[in-house]
């Protein structure tokens, strides 16, 4: 018995050094600028983690490798581990530690304080608590919401549109508010009906609830998170036009995709790294907008759009742009 | 507003889509009352069906062929359901813990597996709906029952089968007197552990034909966590439907008519808060097993390893 206790507290022993020996020590050189990021899901979800990933390496190949580095964590669903995440990240030194989920909130608040001298940007949200070292950042998806609501709508023949939302909060609400009011003002009465899945990751309710929208009479459908993939299988074998958001879904249903409206975080981290470098760590608050080029409208040009239809979404964007369309957000 | 729901389009919508999203629930909680009338509770059906369902995945992607990767999804579904067996009959684990163990292997091998082997977001072309001629054609009934796909099928027939399995053959009666009395059925010459081994398995067998449905028939694509907590609304709905296969079957289809349901209400644009509407399966199966409970006993050994003794 005594024998199986001391090798197991050697094993212990042996695991604990493991695992702090490992893990990204996240270089040596001096000027490299080393960024750690945690996400809620997988960095190739062609959706909120990929827009971010696709950032940050985006900024790798500008600046080079050996100016800049990035390590992450994703897949991170569980607040605790995200927590655990960075803490460790911040505990190893990086400049800059991207909570890249608005549920990490909490968390941040407890650890930022601990580390005066370490950046920490949070999204999507505009809150930076009052510490001096947090940043926030978040999106205005409402706007290319709208655009994607008046292509939606102008393309529709049978009067319906749908939307496969997942939980009804953050930017996800943004978007479907800013999509059915896009729909509205272009086509007067035009239905556009929503339901929320009540999940960021539940294919198999996504891909139930496009099915419902398509046998509602659905001809034209949007939806946003990771989930949207089940929504977009159905879409496709529907032949029902699809809009994307977060990143450019094209790729998943090449026929089917009209448009995406696409995150480029570069925009926001590109001022924060500034900032950082010039030796302010937090107190900020960024907005991706169309108008500072952080959301972007990228066309599929698999799908046919008639022309007049990319006019009035070119439209649509300018307005937004100078200001003379205000996208309605619902209570 | 609600009239609107009463009529025969969304009726059928709403019935078709229920029928739809039973079927991973009826393979997983089918399995799993083999397992727990033979005394096994296994908490890790969520594992197996993600494995199944990334084994079913995979081998349709490389070789295009859905019948190959419902063969895969079989046979990592008993792999892990042989592995399930050794850890919680022969070694004897804490059933509660070891699922759990069951559960996180799969979920982080599965996500691993898809990482590393595709890492992409891919959709597959798996078992489309088949077409029963005249079945088919039925206006209303047939739009509901007879446009579904072959696992969908499966899962039904697995009703009257599983049913005639554990109460008319001898099979059956060897399943019930292990996990009632293990000691009686050793006494008498019945391999406990055989038996168990072989409810086990089956479970397992099942859950990765549950998760393969998912991936490789209804949703055709796989992601992390795909079934997304099925696999423990399964092991809910053994207890749910009193360990018999059509309780089982009244459960799987109370919860997926009222998800569908509620997917229902919230198109048509009735009022209701997504954030309830969403919670109204889950409240209104609680609802029922309170009202219904205590009429069916669990098997007395279940959770409970047989040694035996002297």
């Amino acid at each position: 018995m005594k024998k199986v206790v001391g090798l197991n507290i050697l094993l212990l022993l042996a695991l604990l050094l493991a695992a702090c020996g490992g893990g990204t020590t996240g270089g040596g050189d001096e000027g490299q600028f080393k960024v750690a990021v945690v996400m809620p899901s997988p960095i190739n979800d062609l959706a909120f983690s990929q827009s971010m990933y696709d950032a940050l390496t985006t900024i790798q190949g500008e600046k080079g490798e050996e100016n800049f580095e990035f390590a992450y964590s994703d897949s991170m669903f569980v607040v605790d581990d995200a927590a655990a995440a960075l803490r460790d990240y911040a505990s190893q030194g990086y400049d800059l530690i991207i909570a890249h989920g608005s549920q990490y909130g909490a968390s941040l608040q407890e650890i930022a304080p601990d580390f005066p001298e370490t950046s920490f940007a949070w999204g999507t949200a505009g809150d930076t608590f009052g510490i001096p070292n947090v940043f926030a950042y978040e999106a205005f998806s409402q706007e290319g919401g709208y655009v994607n609501g008046v292509m939606a709508s102008a393309l529709s023949e049978s009067g319906t549109v749908g939307v496969v939302g997942p939980i009804e909060v953050g930017d996800a609400k943004l978007y479907v508010d800013g999509f059915a009011d896009g729909a509205e003002a272009t086509v007067p009465g035009i239905e556009v009906n929503i339901n929320y899945i009540g999940s960021f990751s539940d294919v198999a309710m996504a891909s139930e609830a496009a099915q419902t929208h398509v046998a509602a009479g659905a001809d034209s459908l949007t939806g946003t998170a990771q989930m949207v993939v089940g929504a977009i299988g159905v879409a496709e074998e529907a032949g029902v036009p699809w809009f994307g958001t977060q990143a450019n879904q094209s790729s998943l249903a090449p026929d089917i995709v009209v448009a995406s409206q696409v995150y480029d975080w570069t925009v926001v981290l590109d001022e924060i790294i500034n900032l950082i470098n010039d030796g302010t760590l937090g107190g900020e608050a960024y907005v991706l907008t169309l108008e500072n080029g952080g959301l972007l409208i990228e066309y599929n040009d698999g799908f046919d759009l008639p022309a007049e239809i990319k006019d009035m979404a070119e439209a649509a964007i300018k307005g937004i742009k100078d200001g003379s369309i205000q996208v309605e957000i619902a209570e | 507003m609600l009239d609107e729901l009463f009529t025969i389009p969304v009726i059928v919508g709403i019935l078709a889509s229920g029928i739809r999203l039973a079927t991973p629930y009826l393979y997983a909680s089918i399995g799993e009352t083999f397992g727990q009338r033979s005394g096994m509770l296994n908490l890790g059906v969520e594992g197996i069906m993600l494995m199944g369902a990334f084994s079913g995945f995979y081998a349709v992607l490389l070789t295009n062929n859905f019948w190959f990767g419902l063969l895969a999804a079989i046979i990592v579904g008993g792999l892990m359901g042989l592995a399930t067996a050794f850890i919680n009959v022969t070694l004897q684990a804490n059933q509660g813990i070891s699922g759990i163990g069951i559960f996180l292997f799969g979920l982080g091998m599965s996500d691993l597996l898809f990482q590393k082997l595709v890492n992409n977001v891919e959709t597959v072309s798996g078992f489309q709906e088949i077409y029963i001629p005249f079945l088919s054609d039925i206006p209303v009934i047939g739009e509901i029952f007879f446009n579904q796909n072959i696992l969908v099928y499966g899962a039904y027939l697995l009703v009257p089968l599983s049913w005639f399995v554990l109460n008319k053959t001898t099979l059956g009666l060897k399943i019930q007197a292990v996990g009632e009395n293990p000691a009686a059925a050793d006494t008498l010459g019945v391999s406990v552990t055989g038996v168990r081994y072989f409810t086990v398995i089956t479970g397992g067998v099942l859950a990765g034909i549950a998760g393969a449905s998912l991936s490789i028939a209804l949703l055709n694509v796989f992601q992390q966590n795909l079934t997304n907590g099925i696999g423990f609304i399964a092991v809910a709905l053994v207890y749910f439907g009193g360990w018999r296969p059509l309780g089982v079957l009244a459960g799987s289809l109370l919860f997926s008519m009222i998800n569908s349901l509620q997917i229902w209400v919230q198109v048509i644009g009735i009022p209701i808060p997504s954030d309830i509407a969403v919670m109204l399966p889950y409240i209104l199966t609680i609802l029922v097993l309170v009202i219904s409970s205590g009429r069916f006993r669990q098997p007395s050994a279940l959770t409970k390893p047989y040694e035996r003794s002297g």
